[in-house]
């Protein structure tokens, strides 16, 4: 299948990419969902939306982050050069930022006051919360117990930011329940509420519309790094838990058939124990929070819940453009355990000196695989996009070490 | 094709001048057996449509009454066959009664949108209410139900306007599901003032029977929504009863209960005669 021309028409009308995508929602929200995707389209013709966005990511978010050479990494593989997109270093620690507020920004032209989200490991909730406090805007973000309890800091930062933090109890209280419970709330106030997803998943227009947020993402990178390197790249990598920051990262790289997509997925406990999270490697085609994507479920179709050390990839689904990118073959979707993720969260931070997130930790254990075989002529670029206070009690609690 | 069952029981309805009564339980909860001595209760007690609800681990449009309810028949095991069984069970005894499948496009998805609709069909299941397809996204199950006569049946909600009407009318058929409140089952209650004028919109573009439901749990609730409806569907109040006899262990209570709140329905619907 030739990308390089056929790319630009997905998703399609009916809001697909090949066989995955569209709109699964409940007739409530039907309405809400055109509506939103009509708001979108004028949006994205207007001038002053662009200008105001722009305007907040380079003096509120700190945009353009950093592409930065990642040395004595890059020196500890024995490979491929590699390149760190520093998104940790936006305005609240995570790439989850440029979405939320593109998003906030849609949800006024709406009339919307009231902005609901769910949130794994708190940084889309904490993103949320910031962009509401921002603007003044009611902010409930619904959150998994589980999640509660191993993000007590990111939990007490919304809290600080003044929104208002919904426990989900339903399920194993991970991501998926928190997903839940936001479209219960969002069909229950579907006139007064705008639901704010943070991740390019869920019923179309959303997974467009995350994708054209954090694809600034790969836009930077691809300018920086012909800047600095006078080619592109022959790899891009990014963890991925429902995709948002590794589509972000991968859209603008997509028409360069040179460049390999790689994400990374969580493995948890390993595929073969069914502890896992990794929706592409080990799941199949279904239909959950709105669109027709890879899931972990039975053979009876009940969804199965997902396994991982990072809260924010605990998710049994994948965002749709990554279930057809897999499928016709454009991106490579690779998995880490648990554990690489300890050893690559610890290495990082020992090697460079920066502590990245468990989400990008998957994407730096499976980095050196890559670099080798690329070998020392090749370039590559990996994601880092989140930091990793937020971990720092998990990983001691996981590494025995009392705090 | 000779009429549906779903036609023949609104027709029988109208010859009474009254509403239909739909009631709602989830198969399998809290077992299979007491799913199946309550559909025969609740046919017995006045139920003139019966809505089976397939179990799906992630009910987004449910309230905690029928979130429950699904949690325990898929802790006992409750699979899409044995739904699909449960209902062949009682169309053997029943040739009448219209069975209405509700619940989730995954599990179905799952099973495989022919394999399903044939087993449906020869179960003599009539129909479905898939949550989570809404008209942009049936076309491939409503091609198949349509070669088989069974009826696709969507959903009205106070956001559907006249043109968002006429979309969801489109291949729709036996009767639009009219969701009274905005949100969740099981939670608020509906003002039949509020809805009469849109429900009687939604008949007229459609052409078909309006059942209202969503938020009704007592006789007096069914009896105003049944001047306003063709129909009026009630369902966490029903499975309440399938939980109280999970909570005490009493099974063989959860029937009868489900029998005696049908007859009261029932008795409140038929109080209110049309004209």
């Amino acid at each position: 299948m030739d990308l390089r021309n056929t790319w630009d028409k997905w998703p399609d009308a009916n809001g697909r990419f090949g066989e995955f995508g569209g709109r699964y929602v409940a007739e409530t929200l039907m309405p809400l969902v055109l509506e939103l995707e009509a708001e979108y389209r004028k949006a994205r013709q207007d001038p002053a939306f662009a200008a105001e966005m722009q305007d907040l990511w380079t003096h509120y978010v700190g945009r353009p982050s950093p592409l930065y050479f990642a040395e004595r990494l890059t020196g500890h593989f024995g490979g491929a050069k590699i390149y760190f997109k520093r998104d940790e270093l936006n305005h609240t620690g995570a790439h989850k930022i440029n979405n939320c507020l593109g998003q906030v920004l849609l949800a006024r032209r709406m009339g919307k006051k009231r902005i609901i989200a769910e949130t794994g490991a708190g940084q889309h909730g904490v993103a949320t919360a910031t962009i509401c406090a921002r603007f003044g805007l009611e902010c409930v973000v619904f959150m998994g117990e589980t999640d509660v309890e191993r993000q007590k800091p990111n939990v007490f930062r919304m809290r600080l930011l003044g929104a208002k933090i919904v426990p989900v109890s339903s399920g194993t209280g991970t991501l998926k329940d928190a997903m839940n419970e936001a479209l219960r709330d969002w069909v229950t106030n579907v006139e007064t509420t705008f639901y704010c997803i943070g991740t390019a998943a869920g019923p179309h227009p959303y997974p467009e519309i995350v994708r054209d947020f954090q694809s600034v993402i790969g836009r930077e990178a691809r300018a920086q790094i012909l800047e600095r390197e006078g080619r592109l790249p022959d790899a891009v990598m990014a963890c991925i838990g429902g995709g948002s920051n590794a589509i972000g990262l991968f859209h603008p790289f997509i028409d360069d058939e040179g460049v390999r997509l790689i994400g990374v997925e969580a493995a948890g406990h390993g595929i073969g124990t069914g502890m896992h999270a990794a929706a592409l490697n080990g799941g199949r085609p279904g239909i959950l929070h709105g669109n027709r994507t890879y899931l972990l479920q039975t053979e009876d179709g009940q969804i199965i819940d997902a396994h991982s050390i990072s809260a924010g990839l605990d998710y049994p689904g994948i965002g749709p453009e990554h279930a057809f990118l897999r499928d016709v073959g454009r991106a490579e979707y690779l998995s880490c355990t648990d554990d690489e993720a300890l050893a690559a969260f610890q290495l990082c931070t020992r090697l460079e000196g920066i502590i990245p997130a468990l989400e990008p930790a998957h994407a730096i254990a499976r980095v050196g695989e890559v670099a080798k075989d690329l070998g020392r002529t090749g370039l590559m670029i990996l994601n880092l996009c989140g930091r990793g206070d937020k971990d720092v009690f998990s990983v001691a609690k996981a590494l025995g070490v009392d705090v | 094709m000779g009429r549906t069952r779903i036609e023949g029981a609104f027709a029988r309805a109208r010859g009474e001048n009254r509403a239909v009564l739909v009631a709602y339980l989830m198969a399998g909860d809290p077992d299979l057996e007491t799913s199946y001595a309550a559909l025969c209760a609740l046919r017995d007690n006045g139920a003139d449509i019966i809505e089976l609800g397939a179990p799906f681990t992630d009910p987004m449009a449910d309230g905690a009454a029928i979130q429950k309810a699904g949690l325990r028949a898929l802790a006992n095991g409750t699979k899409l066959t044995d739904v699909i069984a449960l209902a062949a069970r009682f169309r053997e005894e029943d040739q009448t009664t219209p069975l209405i499948l509700m619940g989730y496009a995954n599990p179905v998805h799952s099973m495989g949108y022919e394999t399903f609709a044939d087993a449906a069909s020869k179960a003599g299941i009539d129909g479905s209410i898939i949550v989570d397809l809404p008209p942009e996204e049936d076309a491939p199950l409503r091609e198949l139900y349509t070669q088989r006569g069974l009826s696709v049946i969507r959903l009205a909600t106070p956001t559907t306007d006249e043109h968002r009407a006429a979309k969801v009318s489109e291949g729709a058929s036996g009767f639009i599901y009219f969701v009274a409140v905005t949100g969740v089952t099981g939670a608020g209650s509906a003002d039949p003032a509020a809805i009469a004028g849109q429900v009687a919109m939604v008949k007229r573009v459609s052409g078909l029977p309006v059942c209202v439901g969503f938020g009704v749990k007592s006789g007096a609730q069914a009896a105003e929504m049944a001047k306003i409806a063709d129909g009026v569907v009630v369902g966490s109040a029903f499975v309440e009863k399938a939980g109280d006899a999970h909570a005490t262990g009493r099974f063989k209570a959860a029937a009868p209960a489900m029998g005696a709140l049908a007859r009261e329905l029932r008795a409140a619907i038929d109080s209110v005669r049309k004209a």
